[in-house]
């Protein structure tokens, strides 16, 4: 029953292929925030500035 | 335990690409370049980041409806040589995580489509994608050999929403837009499917030179062919497109419809076989010289 313990273990190729995918899925975010931003920025435009004091 | 651990050790993990290729990327870049067509034909001026995004999130939807029909169709790929080392049939995505990823692509591809452009157009995109996924992919492809002229409307669509992002609604211009490659899809398919019947027999999906025959087929080609010439030609004769358009997209119709006319003729053996390869071949280059001429104009007018 040792085993048990031990759960699930990836192989290494695993690993390397998991790893790749965590890295490419925080770029593809990082990328829709910038761009959210920027739209948000062109959408409201001059707007940003008209608040009421 | 030890079970657990030799099964998941057989599960091969997914790569980032094979995720990106549930997309269809192939069939996504030409959803990129119909809506972009669409988007810079309207005379409407358009920030570019607003159509970049626009064009962003429809290819984006057009994605998340190609994972959506690679989760139904797993069992029918899975039969077919051309389709049989996709994502899914390859073992390197289960169908749980197709049916996740496009649902959820399709939410964000829709909401972010409205709020950047407008919720006409991100209405029209949720529409497009129903159509694609339900209406064609779950509905009408197994069930009728007309199946090829419901999913070419799917594939049509995309011009239009790139119209819709910028103006807000359909025109007579969007929708010759989208009556072009609705009319091209039909003789572009019947043409390959002509040459490889084999694998949708196998398959048990009906397509037209399966159920109704070859003669059948090859009367469907000419006819679409015969009614695609004029709707190719019609943006100019409508106005909205130049004369260098005009003499360029007859000339091209003409070629279409003579080639559909040597498929007619050729009935038989390698002559037959090749006279469909040059049809289908020349419709991709048909196409693509359509929309680069409507986009180049409207680029050029836009200086």
């Amino acid at each position: 029953m040792a085993d048990q313990d031990k759960g699930i273990t990836l192989t290494d190729e695993q690993k390397k292929k998991r790893r790749a995918r965590s890295v490419a899925i925080a770029v593809v975010l990082v990328a829709l925030v910038v761009l959210f931003y920027v739209v948000t920025i062109i959408k409201l435009g001059p707007g940003v500035m008209d608040r009421a004091l | 335990m030890t079970d657990t651990t030799s099964v998941f050790e057989k599960t091969p993990e997914a790569e980032f690409g094979d995720f990106v290729a549930l997309l269809k990327p192939r069939v996504m870049s030409l959803v990129v370049f119909t809506a972009l067509t669409g988007l810079l034909v309207a005379p409407v001026p358009v920030h570019p980041l607003v159509a970049f995004t626009s064009i962003l999130f429809i290819a984006l939807g057009g994605g998340a409806s190609g994972a959506l029909n690679m989760w139904w169709d797993a069992d029918i790929d899975r039969i077919m040589r051309r389709t049989r080392n996709r994502p899914i049939p390859a073992g390197k995505v289960t169908e749980g995580e197709a049916l996740g990823f496009g649902l959820a692509l399709s939410g964000i591809s829709v909401v972010m489509l409205g709020l950047a452009a407008n919720w006409f157009a991100g209405a029209f995109l949720a529409f497009t994608i129903f159509f694609y996924v339900i209406v064609y992919t779950m509905w009408l492809k197994r069930s009728t050999p007309q199946n090829i002229v419901i999913g070419g409307a799917a594939g049509a669509f995309p011009p239009m929403i790139g119209w819709a992002a910028v103006t807000g609604s359909v025109s007579l211009e969007s929708f010759v837009l989208f009556l072009i490659i609705f009319m091209w899809t039909p003789p572009h398919f019947w043409a390959l499917a002509l040459v490889k019947n084999g694998d949708y027999t196998a398959a048990k999906v009906p397509m037209l030179p399966v159920v109704a025959g070859e003669t059948s087929t090859r009367n469907h080609i000419l006819v679409y062919s015969l009614l695609l010439a004029p709707v190719g030609v019609a943006p100019w004769l409508l106005g909205f497109a130049s004369p260098v358009y005009g003499v360029a997209s007859s000339l091209l119709s003409l070629t279409f419809v003579a080639l559909a006319a040597d498929v007619w003729r050729k009935r038989a053996g390698d002559p037959a076989k090749a006279a469909c390869w040059r049809l289908f071949k020349f419709s991709i280059f048909y196409l693509f010289m359509l929309f680069a001429l409507l986009l180049g104009e409207s680029l050029v007018a836009g200086i």
